[in-house]
């Protein structure tokens, strides 16, 4: 006979703690085939909060780690993530209703773009930088810093690799995160932040909300302390109502992508995180 | 300062002045160099800038017959025009001031008595490398001589080499050896020479060190190195003295020297010294130029002014 | 009399040839404007230059069609080169034009002779010149090979450095391929129209380049125009929140250079006597109509006598009158509407407990004019020290330490510029990296490069304007249309190449592919 299984509760992540959400509610997570598979958080505006403060105060730490360190803090959760590879499949698989092999390429694949984005940490700067030949005798330099708080609409279509390629570049350049997770498919991302918090990733500095998007991304786009909206998984959301409410801030908003290719790596998705400030300096011998 | 003096303080005092960055100095010096001086304005800056000059010779071709023809061109620098000022000094060395004070006769004086000083170079000029004691002799014979001014040079390398006290010493010896047998003293003006100085910061501290050494004037160079007299430097000499006079309620003189040769650069230092330590430093006790050809440029601008027309080389005197 | 009174040294203003009346730049020609005209006046005098045309809806419409024809049959189609060399011509014919240029500026704007005809101008050939080069360069922008132009730019500028302004928009969007419709401000339409006549001169394909005039009527109906692809606006925070509004949900990318409350931090090891001067130019520059001006100066709390002090000495020898005089160092206020703005902030400065001062200074009775005006004693929470003046009023605070100071420069809503005055390297690259500003300026202020970018951090907006940066901004990567369903909104500070590893890509599409 077999053995009857433990299940896991599933809890928000904020600030690298698993808060119940303080709501209390949860909402029914289905498999792909309607069953039941288990109770997620259900994120308030006050957990949108709460988040965007332990973001807010993992930021000048983890924007202030080298470039080094925080791309080998990015290296070891895919070391972690591998580790725990069979039980993400596992999940997947039940979440999604694909097939092993399919739910193993996804693992895999956000595996891979965890550490290609680790290795940009210590040169995106680099790339996006530059040294200005401006006609004075003044040394002038521009480098890309982070934003600052980012807020992340995670792709809704799957379960890991979206949530991944969101997340992962907002945090090469040293932003903190704060991302609602995929409404239907959020079991994924909570098991992630078991990994994130066993590495050495810093409480606060991804912050991992389940619930609704529709109801939780207001309060993010409208919060003055968030710095960039990225919306690249509220296609199916009023995100023109999102962009008009981060206006008010100035806040640098990201439009909607759909389609295989949304969230595809690339520097671009690194740097569209960044700043660019240019330093002058005088240049004299005298 | 308080306290004694010694080697350590005085080189912790001077290295504890805030820091010129250059950029600045120069781009506040071109700032300067800017203004469009006009009208009554020009004639006013090209009379001062007459009246301030120390007419100089300083070549070891000099003769006497030469330091009596810059004396009579320092009396009469247009013969044209009796309206012209007198320049405030004629610059010689040691060995002339004899000549320039018998060829000066009843106008050697100040200016204010319209009258023109005889300045000396001493201090084993324009290298500064000799001993003590000749320099002392050096300034000593000048002033005996009837020099009222005495141009000395610091030792740039006890300098640079960090002896600021015996740079300071050697100041307030030569000072010693301005006084006359009446117990009065020649005006003492030390030549910094900026151009070996080279840093601004340099330039700041040596400044502040001849003026607690008892200096009456800082001047910028000797002609003899390039660059000699520069805007920023002199700026920065001017910002000095401008501090000096807000501590210590004491007016000392600037100079700068050698470069200086046409009448659109004298009105920009001119500029500088009105607007950086005030219009009072426009006179002879507090500002020189130390030049030669400038004069008869000055003369061409001040014709031009005149007349509404420009005038040409052969309508002023070579000296 | 006083030396330093200086004599009068009016800069002649023969060469100008100004028209009595001028129309919309529309298609290469000067049409006249469907709304009623408006008068561009000299805010030094109060007089009367010029009459200018207004744009209507009509206008603007029929200006952006102008661009896009041009862009679908001439200026898409021209090679990156050929663009170049009419931007080298324009960069040219500015240099050839440029005492005309600066003493109309001065006339229309106010700003003193010195600066348009030392600082505006050169920096405006300097733009068209950096710009010009990179025409035929787009593969090293950093976007990949084969950046494409966007198409039609709305350009909306302000008035405190004109046509200025109008460079740093222009050469950029021309340069990377794009045709423009351009509205300068209101008050300051005048060197905009005088460029319009350069354009013909440099005999730029028609519709390249359209300058129209008009409230903000007008520029709302630009920026919200349904056939404009890219917008560009420097001005007021609050305008460039509605033009945010305004653009969400559409493909329009977005640059923003909005106001600013730089922080001007000079700690106790400065070069003393530059601070002074780095602080004078850095708020009394363009009477301080600068939106990165170093409107709050931070002073270490042990210098601060003696910085306040010197500042005052310093600023009894700034000369504010004739904005056509040579030696004039402050200049007029451009509108009266400013002034009534710098007025009533800094009555509020006052009576929220600062102290206020002014040197000495006769004002001219005709004209917009304010005094270059200090308060000390102010508190972070006072208005002074947190609302853009826009205007020649310098708010002073203290701080302790370094780290005091850099929360205090950072405490703003604003993110555009900083000041640092240090003899330390080690520290001035340690506060450099702390401050949240776009630009940041140590021991020296103001100053502006084309290969430099400029822009802000927070509400200061987004995007940059010079260097790589600025030109990124005009072009989007060959392959960008495919990915998202509304192009990218905001105009990243630097876009860079999408580098996907191939292997990466193929195998997520088929995960995705199988799941459903």
């Amino acid at each position: 006979m077999s053995r009857l299984a433990v299940l896991k509760t599933y809890k928000l992540y904020i600030g690298g703690k698993f808060p119940r959400s303080e709501s209390g509610r949860v909402y029914e997570v289905l498999s792909a085939s309607g069953d039941f598979l288990a109770n997620a958080a259900k994120a308030s505006r006050k957990d949108a909060r709460d988040a965007v403060v332990a973001a807010r105060s993992a930021l000048s730490g983890w924007s202030k780690a080298t470039g080094y360190n925080r791309g080998q803090v990015l290296y070891r959760i895919a070391e972690l993530l591998e580790g725990r590879r069979a039980q993400f499949i596992d999940e997947i698989v039940s979440a999604e209703g694909v097939s092993a092999a399919a739910a193993a390429a996804q693992v895999d694949e956000a595996i891979d773009r965890w550490i290609w984005y680790a290795g940009w940490a210590d040169k995106y700067v680099q790339v996006a930088g530059n040294a200005n030949a401006v006609s004075g005798p003044f040394f002038n330099l521009s480098v890309p810093e982070p934003t600052g708080v980012v807020a992340v609409i995670a792709p809704q279509d799957s379960s890991l690799v979206g949530l991944v390629s969101a997340v992962a570049p907002a945090l090469v350049a040293g932003n903190t995160v704060v991302v609602v997770a995929s409404e239907r498919l959020p079991l994924s991302a909570i098991s992630l932040s078991e990994v994130l918090v066993t590495s050495d990733v810093p409480g606060g500095v991804v912050n991992i909300l389940t619930g609704s998007p529709a109801e939780i991304a207001p309060w993010l786009a409208s919060h003055a302390d968030v710095n960039a909206l990225d919306l690249v998984g509220a296609g199916s959301l009023d995100w023109v109502s999102l962009q008009i409410a981060a206006a008010e801030t100035l806040m640098r908003v990201f439009a909607p992508e759909n389609g295989a290719d949304a969230a595809a790596p690339s520097l671009a998705r690194v740097t569209q995180f960044t700043e660019t400030k240019t330093v002058w300096h005088t240049k004299s011998l005298l | 300062m308080g306290g004694d003096l010694t080697e350590s303080s005085l080189k912790r005092y001077l290295n504890g002045i805030p820091g010129v960055d250059a950029v600045g100095l120069e781009a506040r010096a071109a700032d300067l160099g800017s203004r469009s001086i006009k009208t009554t304005s020009k004639a006013w800056a090209l009379d001062t800038i007459i009246s301030l000059i120390d007419l100089t010779t300083l070549e070891g071709a000099d003769t006497p017959g030469k330091v009596r023809s810059l004396v009579a061109k320092g009396l009469t620098p247009d013969a044209g025009d009796v309206s012209c000022p007198r320049v405030a000094a004629v610059c010689v060395y040691g060995d002339m001031v004899p000549y320039a004070v018998e060829a000066l006769g009843a106008f050697h004086g100040d200016s204010v008595e319209g009258g023109i000083n005889v300045a000396a170079v001493a201090t084993a000029f324009p290298s500064g490398r000799a001993s003590l004691a000749v320099k002392l002799a050096d300034t000593a014979d000048a002033v005996a001589a009837g020099a009222d001014e005495i141009d000395m040079v610091i030792d740039r390398g006890a300098f640079l080499s960090g002896r600021y006290g015996q740079v300071f010493d050697e100041i307030v010896a030569v000072k010693e050896a301005c006084r006359r047998a009446d117990g009065s003293y020649a005006h003492l003006k030390v030549i910094l020479e900026t151009g070996e100085l080279n840093t601004y910061d340099n330039v700041r501290r040596a400044s502040w060190l001849a003026i607690l050494a008892g200096g009456d004037f800082i001047k910028t160079s000797t002609g003899k190195v390039a660059p000699a007299a520069t805007l920023p430097v002199t700026v920065l000499m001017l910002e000095v003295v401008r501090d000096w006079y807000r501590l210590t309620g004491e007016k000392i003189g600037v100079k700068p020297a050698g470069g200086i040769r046409a009448s659109k650069d004298a009105i920009k230092y001119v500029v500088a010294v009105a607007e950086t330590a005030g219009e009072e430093w426009l006179q002879p006790h507090l500002f020189r130029f130390g030049a030669s050809s400038l004069l008869n440029d000055v003369l061409l601008q001040r014709q031009k002014l005149a007349t509404g027309h420009y005038s040409g080389a052969d309508y002023v005197t070579i000296d | 009399m006083s030396f330093l009174e200086y004599a009068p040294a009016p800069e002649s203003t023969a060469l100008l040839n100004l028209q009595s009346e001028y129309g919309l730049f529309i298609d290469g020609e000067f049409t006249a404007g469907s709304d009623p005209t408006f008068a561009t006046i000299s805010p030094a005098t109060e007089k009367h230059i010029a009459t200018i045309a207004s744009a209507s809806a009509g206008d603007v419409d029929a200006a952006v069609k102008a661009a896009r024809a041009a862009y679908d049959t001439t200026w898409s189609r021209l090679s990156g080169r050929d663009r170049g060399k009419y931007l080298f011509r324009i960069a040219r014919l500015v240099q050839e034009r440029a005492r005309e240029l600066a003493v109309a500026e001065s006339l229309d704007n106010g700003k003193p002779i010195k600066e348009s005809r030392d600082v505006d101008i050169p920096l405006v050939a300097a733009w068209f010149f950096y710009y010009a080069g990179w025409a035929d360069k787009l593969d090293h922008a950093g976007l990949g090979a084969n950046p494409r132009a966007l198409g039609v730019a709305a350009q909306v500028i302000p008035w405190n450095f004109p046509l200025l302004m109008l460079a740093w928009k222009i050469a950029p969007a021309l340069a990377a391929g794009n045709t423009v419709v351009l509205k300068p401000a209101e008050t300051t339409p005048l060197t905009a129209l005088l460029f319009a006549e350069i354009v013909q001169q440099a005999g730029l394909p028609a519709g390249v380049v359209n300058i129209i005039t008009g409230a903000g009527e007008t520029g709302r109906a630009l920026v919200n125009h349904p056939d404009v692809n890219k917008v560009a606006f420097t001005g007021s925070t609050s305008v460039g929140r509605e033009i945010a509004r305004s653009l969400a949900g559409t493909s329009k990318k977005l640059t923003l250079e909005l106001g600013g409350k730089g922080a001007n931090i000079v700690f106790d090891d400065a070069p003393i006597d530059q601070a002074v001067e780095g602080i004078v130019r850095g708020i009394f520059f363009n009477q301080g109509h600068v939106c990165c001006a170093g409107s709050r100066l931070l002073v270490q709390e042990n210098i601060h006598d003696e910085v306040v002090e010197r500042l005052k000495v310093r600023l009894g020898t700034l000369r504010v009158g004739d904005p056509l005089d040579k030696n004039t160092d402050v200049g007029a206020i451009n509108s009266a509407e400013q002034l009534q703005r710098i007025r009533q902030l800094s009555d509020i400065g006052e009576a929220e407990g600062g102290e206020r001062w002014s040197p000495a200074c006769e004002l001219p009775s005709e004209g917009f004019w304010f005094a270059p005006t200090i308060f000390t004693n102010v508190a972070t929470s006072s208005r002074i020290a947190r609302d853009e003046i826009f205007g020649p009023v310098l708010s002073i605070l203290s701080f302790r330490t370094p780290a005091e100071a850099i929360a205090k420069a950072n405490n703003t809503p604003y993110g555009l510029s900083a000041g640092i005055w240090s003899d330390k390297g080690s520290k001035i690259l340690a506060v450099a990296d702390k401050l949240r500003a776009g630009v940041i300026w140590a021991n020296t202020f103001n100053q502006f490069d084309p290969a430099s970018p400029f822009g802000g951090y927070k509400e200061s907006g987004y995007g940059r304007e010079g260097g790589k940066q600025g030109l990124a901004a005009y072009l989007a990567p060959a392959s960008s249309a495919s990915a998202s369903v509304a192009s990218a909104s905001v105009a990243s500070a630097s876009v860079t190449s999408a580098s996907v590893p191939a292997s990466s890509s193929r195998s997520v599409r088929a995960s995705k592919g199988g799941k459903k």
